[in-house]
């Protein structure tokens, strides 16, 4: 079966949408993050669409789902190389992905993922 | 008005949609629209190629491609033969959905085009009509 693959790096989950992805193969990939979250104790994920040329509504519904699942299970989500066209296109369409935290690049999403971590660190170390 | 190209497309299967976007984007390009006109159109083609799969049980699509008077634009048909919309005006609102999405489909690709048409009877089925002018 057709699959978006997901790449382990130490505490941190990537993945590279590097296709035109129809919605089943969406909702896989849906499924299997939140499955390799859990397994693999992930504190963050980084979900590149660099390579995406268009995000409609179902997409973003995904995006804020993966999100918000994330978050749930203790790891934060940055969603990261969204094109200006797309951005534009997804806020007239009505989106605004809310909840979702966004970054310019790979590079400035693993900084936004690793000091969203450390900040959940120190609330968790103050509650203690 | 000119019909400069009309090809017509099955929407029946989730990978129908991606070749309905594929083949949109190709046809904005061929007419010289621009990066985010494309996107838009393309977008606005994926959330309708979307309803006529899912609530419409599939149906066609009709690409043409429009002249007027030097004016390029591209026209988008979908048809298909489902249970219809009862109240258009309800199902054109945000947020309103039957299906669990987000509501935005209509909605969203009338805001994404220059025009928007809709019919749909109960029973009789839905056609949309879109034009996107460059």
């Amino acid at each position: 079966m057709e699959r978006i693959p997901i790449l382990k790096m130490g505490d941190y989950l990537l993945v590279t949408i590097q296709v035109d992805m129809h919605d089943r193969l969406a909702m896989t990939l849906q499924d299997d993050l939140t499955a390799r979250i859990v397994s693999a104790r992930a504190k963050g994920v980084l979900i590149d669409i660099s390579a995406l040329e268009m995000v409609d509504s179902f997409m973003g519904r995904m995006l804020g789902d993966i999100a918000g699942m994330s978050r749930v299970l203790d790891a934060e989500t940055v969603v990261v190389g969204m094109r200006p066209a797309v951005a534009i296109t997804l806020v007239e369409l009505g989106l605004s992905l809310t909840g979702v935290h966004t970054a310019l690049n790979v590079e400035r999403g693993m900084q936004l993922l690793r000091s969203r971590i450390d900040a959940r660190g120190r609330e968790d170390a103050g509650t203690a | 008005m000119p019909v400069l190209l009309s090809e017509q497309r099955q929407i029946q299967s989730a990978e129908d949609v991606v070749s309905v976007r594929q083949a949109v984007r190709q046809r904005a390009l061929e007419l010289g629209f621009s990066l985010v006109d494309q996107t838009k159109v393309v977008t606005a083609a994926s959330e309708l190629a979307r309803n006529t799969l899912q609530y419409g049980g599939g149906g066609t699509v009709l690409i043409e491609g429009l002249d007027q008077a030097g004016r390029r634009g591209l026209r988008l048909t979908f048809e298909d033969q489902g249970p219809g919309i009862a109240d258009i005006n309800l199902a054109m609102k945000d947020g309103y959905t039957t299906g669990g999405g987000l509501g935005l489909g209509l909605s969203g690709a009338r805001r994404l085009s220059s025009e928007f048409h809709i019919d749909s009877r109960p029973g009789e089925g839905t056609r949309v009509t879109i034009v996107r002018w460059r």
